[in-house]
């Protein structure tokens, strides 16, 4: 049996399709809705580090937000990961579901980069774009979400997209928390055949073919996002 | 006196130790053309943010239609009451000055809380008064991902809650009236200078406000776009539009404004009507001012 044979056998007639499947819609699943929560809860980090004059609860807000930047920026995915899912969650008595578990993680982690990238987005709108928006008597939240925001992320977009990339490849950690997403299945399917060349190839280019759909995607819309541009 | 729109008393503003503004007061009144003009760092643009409270002013009082934008004169009873304490160190401090310090005192928290509560007040109408307020930039500031009509019917559409047909209409009216129907469905970024404040001058008026601040509108201009604003800016005069313009455009404030004003270092130096201001100016500041820049 020549290597491609045996991939087949197991990928196709024993159902190997299957994990790989599962696998791919978890990592899917896991990179979409981490971004999602990542970006409204760095939405909410950036617009309380942005506001100018601050009370009290909003100045704790910051330094609690201070702090949980630095802690998900400087510590690797996969540390966070075994932490929560194996140390604090069981501690605090959780049990929760473990996809909706790793979509939460991911989000608190994307979230830490994504307060950054979303202020220095909002810091690079002119300031008069805010003071033309107030002097009309809109208030400071439809400010930011009719005018400046819609700037930020038309100069964030490329970033953005670099964040999304990430955050699907760094999905392939899932597996420390036995989790099925790609690269456990076709890994699971590599050790029980010995046969490890064509799984691998095949995981690479799953991820590759994400990838470039994604850019493409984001090419897209940075186009249409510039036609107010000359 | 109820066509006095604004009415501003002993305004002061300070950036840390800089001191701005120190006591600017002025009312403006209803069909009031005022411009103001000064050497640049003098206050003028700071005296006019504060009108709309884009700045926070530190000491003294706003007031719009009847209602306070900002008011804080507490300051003063505060101090009097501090230059009542350095007497204590000195053992001056008799009963007399004591009775004296807590009279003071208690009419100092008395006016604190009502001031905080005005404060309170007039926070939460920020928003609200700022409609009446128009204002227009040196740097345009319109919105560059909304097309010239999205500019300026989003307020009035949002904020006053006009219907979306009615707004384009007085949109385009407006645009009519400063030559500019034809650019409605275009972006800011198409449009040259003088076009551009052209556009955020009717983004201001489709709020229909009751006074229109201008912060050096010309000033960022090539010099042959100019007049087409000043232009604008006449026809607003003429048709009764109350207007604080600050300016350096000595033309403009003799022949279209009714009253002149000079600010130097933080305060009014001199104000009067244009022909009395250039013709026969009392300050020296403002002698020496004029005979460099006419």
């Amino acid at each position: 049996m020549t290597n491609f044979d045996i991939f087949y056998e197991h990928f196709i007639t024993y159902k190997g399709y299957k994990e790989y499947f599962t696998g791919l819609k978890n990592t899917a699943i896991i990179a979409v809705f981490g971004l999602v929560i990542g970006f409204l809860l760095g939405a909410i980090i950036a617009t309380v580090k942005i506001i100018p004059r601050k009370n009290v609860p909003l100045k704790i807000a910051e330094k609690f937000f201070d702090v949980y930047v630095a802690l998900f920026r400087g510590t690797p995915m996969t540390v966070q990961l075994l932490l929560l899912h194996y140390a604090l969650f069981p501690m605090m008595g959780l049990n929760i579901e473990p996809v909706a578990e790793a979509v939460f993680i991911f989000g608190l982690n994307s979230a830490a980069y994504m307060a950054e990238i979303l202020r220095s987005g909002i810091n690079a709108v002119d300031k008069g774009q805010m003071e033309a928006s107030r002097s009309l008597g809109f208030g400071f939240v439809p400010s930011m979400t009719r005018i400046i925001l819609p700037q930020a992320i038309k100069n964030i977009l490329p970033t953005l997209g670099n964040e999304f990339i990430t955050l699907i490849k760094e999905t392939s950690v899932l597996s420390f928390i036995a989790l099925m997403d790609v690269t456990k299945a076709l890994k699971s399917l590599a050790d029980s055949t010995f046969e490890y060349f064509i799984p691998y190839i095949v995981l690479a280019l799953t991820y590759l073919v994400i990838v470039l759909i994604i850019t493409g995607l984001i090419k897209i819309m940075e186009k249409r996002l510039a036609k107010n541009e000359r | 006196m109820n066509d006095k729109i604004l009415s501003v008393k002993d305004l002061h503003k300070s950036f840390k130790d800089l001191k701005v503004l120190q006591g600017v007061t002025i009312d403006i009144n209803k069909g009031d053309v005022v411009a103001i003009i000064g050497p640049s760092g003098c206050g003028k643009s700071t005296f006019l943010r504060c009108l709309n409270m884009l700045e926070t002013p530190t000491i003294g009082q706003i007031i719009l239609n009847g209602e306070y934008l900002y008011k804080n004169e507490r300051v003063y009873l505060k101090r009097e009451m501090k230059a009542l304490l350095a007497l204590k160190k000195q053992k001056l401090f008799d009963e007399e000055t004591q009775e004296k310090y807590n009279a003071i005192e208690a009419e100092y928290v008395a006016l604190r809380k009502a001031e905080k509560e005005i404060e309170k007040k007039a926070n939460k109408n920020i928003d609200k008064q700022r409609q009446k307020i128009g204002m227009v930039f040196q740097q345009f500031n319109l919105f560059p991902h909304l097309t010239v009509m999205q500019n300026i019917t989003l307020a009035p559409i949002k904020l006053k809650k006009m219907p979306k047909e009615d707004a384009q209409k007085l949109a385009l009216n407006l645009l009519e009236k400063v030559g500019l129907a034809d650019k409605a469905d275009a972006y800011p970024s198409t449009l040259s200078g003088g076009q551009k404040q052209r556009i955020a001058i009717v983004r201001a008026l489709a709020m229909e406000p009751d006074v229109l601040l201008f912060d050096e509108p010309t000033s960022a201009l090539d010099p042959e776009m100019v007049g087409e604003v000043l232009a604008v800016m006449s026809e607003l005069a003429k048709e009764g539009m109350t207007m604080v313009v600050v300016t350096h455009e000595m033309g403009f404030a003799k022949e279209v404004a009714n009253r002149v004003v000079f600010i130097d270092e933080g305060v009014i130096k001199e104000e009067s009507a244009p022909a009395e201001f250039f013709g026969n100016p009392k300050n020296e500041r403002l002698k020496e001012f004029l005979s460099k820049v006419l």
